[in-house]
């Protein structure tokens, strides 16, 4: 265990040399200056800000499960809905909003370490194309046992944070949007907490990307990539809990549009790297909401597909990602 | 590489069927197994790629897309015919592979699966931009709608016709090519196998393919082409498709192509939890019931029960 924790390698993420940091550091100055300059760009900067927290939590589930199992969850999103159903239902039955969140964050728990203990398992040594299409199959599955349980029509559930607006200056930011970066980061930063700092999350980052060396030592990699599943699972439930009051309305479909944009947060971010998937989600989250705003040829039709061209001129820049590293093949 | 007298005889026996098949089904019948046929053609293209050169795409949705708008739009602006128009597109989804396939030489793995499932998001948005060639939400209806027999004929003597290609194809020195790049990229490097040429030349004919399925889909359509009939959706059940066909064979591309294109319509009405969901939730419990059962999908049944039997 302790030489484990030495090895550099397992280190969740290190920041990237040169290149990658110059990148992003300029960027942050041309936020700032940005937002000094003007208001409106300071606005959707921070609403940006706000849905691209939501990516990143979706981004880290992906990415979380990436490391362990080394196939995207096309399911992930679908998790993350029917998690949003659960909670919908519990606060029908009178909870209050935030018993009804960490209830369901449970539920998500539960719902993950099943999957991937009754589904995933089973297919997971044969190979990893049948892997994925188990998770597209339960993609199609959870949606039409949502639909067949709470119907496909339009749902309305209170947010948690109400509609209050605060002004900083001119500048009027919505207590929804710091509500929500603050609940989604909060949980990222716990998790990267439990990660580095426990023996359970040292023993789960080496079942997910050491598993033999991990046995030797005593980890129990099983219960440990099981466990990783249901924590990305509530990661995914947080994301989704979060990107409703956004919405206001509850509907099947409500985590698709999240699910492409985390999966290019993830990507963007280098897909191993989770300190990537987080930067990859603010930064698509800001990204779109000031071309929204500023570059009137990209209508709202042609944003998934300016977004994802924009990850492709990345991607033939850089293969791997921003944080990703190129992976040393064997003959 | 000769192929076994069984697979031949096999073959034909399913072509036999297929050809005496339309003279006992109804018009509906013909018309839900000529969309098997654009699923089977749909599948033999994205096999050449994923089975074969190991490049894992889930944008052949796209591909369909592309191919569909060029014979809606043909149809529609030059009146030309329907069987000219899946020649052309044949050909200008080839080129659209050739495009892709370049850029895609520097992704790999889950990078390209995401890389083209970016591609199926992105097309049909295209219509809605440019909606006064290419009609908006509301597609493009070609000049000419046809018939289901005419719809199943077609479709099928294709199916036939590119199935032959593929196995043509991939008996040879390309498919030597296409398999040694998927078993291990340096080794094939090192037997002077020049991956970049052969890499984007499986992307192209896999797009080719697509295209045609494509064509075939707006005809079954009522010569409607409509961005929404090309979502992510389509792409997946290609690829879900391809998998419980089997990937590498070609055995199992009919068995494939029957699972995706005849089962949500079977399941459409199940007893007890009703219409529109039931269909879901049944499709998407068997397919995660097929892959539990046979990871490598049908084709994998074969040598399995090959085996057995010379076990016994």
């Amino acid at each position: 265990m302790v030489e484990l924790a030495r090895r550099r390698p397992l280190q969740a993420g290190r920041l990237p040399g040169s290149p990658v940091g110059l990148l992003i550091a300029a960027g942050c100055v041309f936020l700032l200056v940005g937002s000094l300059v003007s208001t409106i760009f300071a606005q959707q900067t921070v609403a940006g800000l706000a849905t691209g927290a939501v990516y990143s939590s979706l981004a880290l589930a992906l990415v979380l499960i990436y490391r362990a199992t080394e196939v995207i969850n096309f399911a992930q999103g679908e998790m993350a809905m029917a998690s949003v159903y659960v909670a919908y239902q519990l606060i029908h039955w009178g909870f209050s909003y935030w018993e009804a969140f960490f209830t369901t964050l449970g539920f998500a728990l539960v719902l993950g370490i099943l999957i991937q203990l009754a589904l995933i398992r089973p297919v997971q040594q044969k190979s990893v194309i049948a892997v994925v299409i188990v998770t597209v199959g339960l993609f199609i599955l959870i949606d039409g046992v949502v639909d067949w349980i709470w119907g496909a029509s339009i749902k309305f559930m209170p947010g948690p944070f109400g509609n209050k607006i605060y002004h900083v200056g001119a500048v009027s930011i919505a207590r929804q949007d710091i509500g929500t970066l603050a609940v989604t980061l909060g949980s990222v930063a716990l998790l990267w907490v439990l990660f580095q700092y426990t023996k359970l999350g040292l023993a789960m980052r080496a079942a997910a990307l050491r598993p033999a060396s991990a046995r030797l030592v005593g980890v129990r990699v099983n219960s440990m990539l099981a466990l990783g599943w249901g924590f990305a699972a509530v990661l995914g439930a947080v994301a989704g809990l979060m990107a409703e009051p956004a919405e206001f309305v509850l509907q099947p479909t409500l985590m698709q549009p999240i699910l492409l944009y985390a999966f290019a947060a993830a990507v963007l971010g280098g897909l191993e790297s989770p300190v990537g998937a987080v930067v990859g989600g603010l930064a698509i989250g800001v990204f779109l909401n000031l071309v929204g705003q500023y570059v009137h040829l990209i209508t709202s039709e042609l944003r998934p597909p300016f977004a994802f061209a924009v990850l492709l001129a990345v991607l033939l820049v850089k293969p791997t990602g921003l944080f990703g590293r190129r992976r040393v093949r064997k003959v | 590489m000769r192929p076994r007298a069984s697979t031949v005889g096999t073959a034909a026996a399913a072509a036999l069927v297929l050809a005496l098949l339309p003279f006992t089904l109804s018009g509906y019948h013909q018309a839900l197994a000529a969309q098997v046929a654009v699923f089977f053609v749909a599948i033999l293209g994205l096999n050449v790629l994923t089975g074969y050169t190991g490049q894992i795409s889930i944008g052949h949705g796209a591909f369909m897309a592309i191919g569909g708008y060029t014979t809606a739009v043909l149809s529609r602006d030059h009146h030309m015919s329907l069987v000219l128009t899946m020649v052309v597109a044949f050909a200008v989804c080839f080129l659209c592979g050739l495009l892709v396939g370049l850029p895609a030489l520097r992704l790999s793995g889950v990078y390209l699966a995401l890389a083209t499932f970016a591609l199926a998001v992105s097309v049909p948005q295209i219509p809605l931009k440019f909606s006064k060639y290419l009609g908006g939400s509301g597609g493009v209806q070609s000049a000419k709608t046809v018939g289901h027999l005419w719809l199943y004929g077609t479709s099928w003597t294709v199916a036939a016709i590119l199935f032959v290609l593929a196995s043509l194809i991939l008996r040879g020195r390309t498919g030597r090519a296409f398999r040694a790049i998927r078993d291990s990229e340096v080794a094939a490097t090192s037997s002077g196998v020049e991956l970049s040429v052969y890499k984007t030349l499986a992307f192209g004919v896999s797009a080719a393919f697509a295209g045609v399925a494509g064509s075939l889909f707006v005809m079954g359509t009522n010569g409607f082409a409509q961005p929404s009939e090309f979502g992510i959706l389509l792409s997946l059940q290609i690829l879900v498709g391809a998998a419980v066909a089997g990937l590498g064979s070609l055995s199992g591309v009919l068995a494939g192509a029957a699972f995706v294109g005849l089962l949500p319509t079977i399941s459409s009405d199940v007893p007890v939890i009703g219409s529109t969901h039931g269909q879901d939730v049944v499709f998407g419990a068997l397919v995660i019931a097929v892959m539990l059962l046979l990871p490598t999908g049908v084709a994998g049944l074969v040598p399995r029960l090959r085996r057995l039997r010379a076990r016994a």
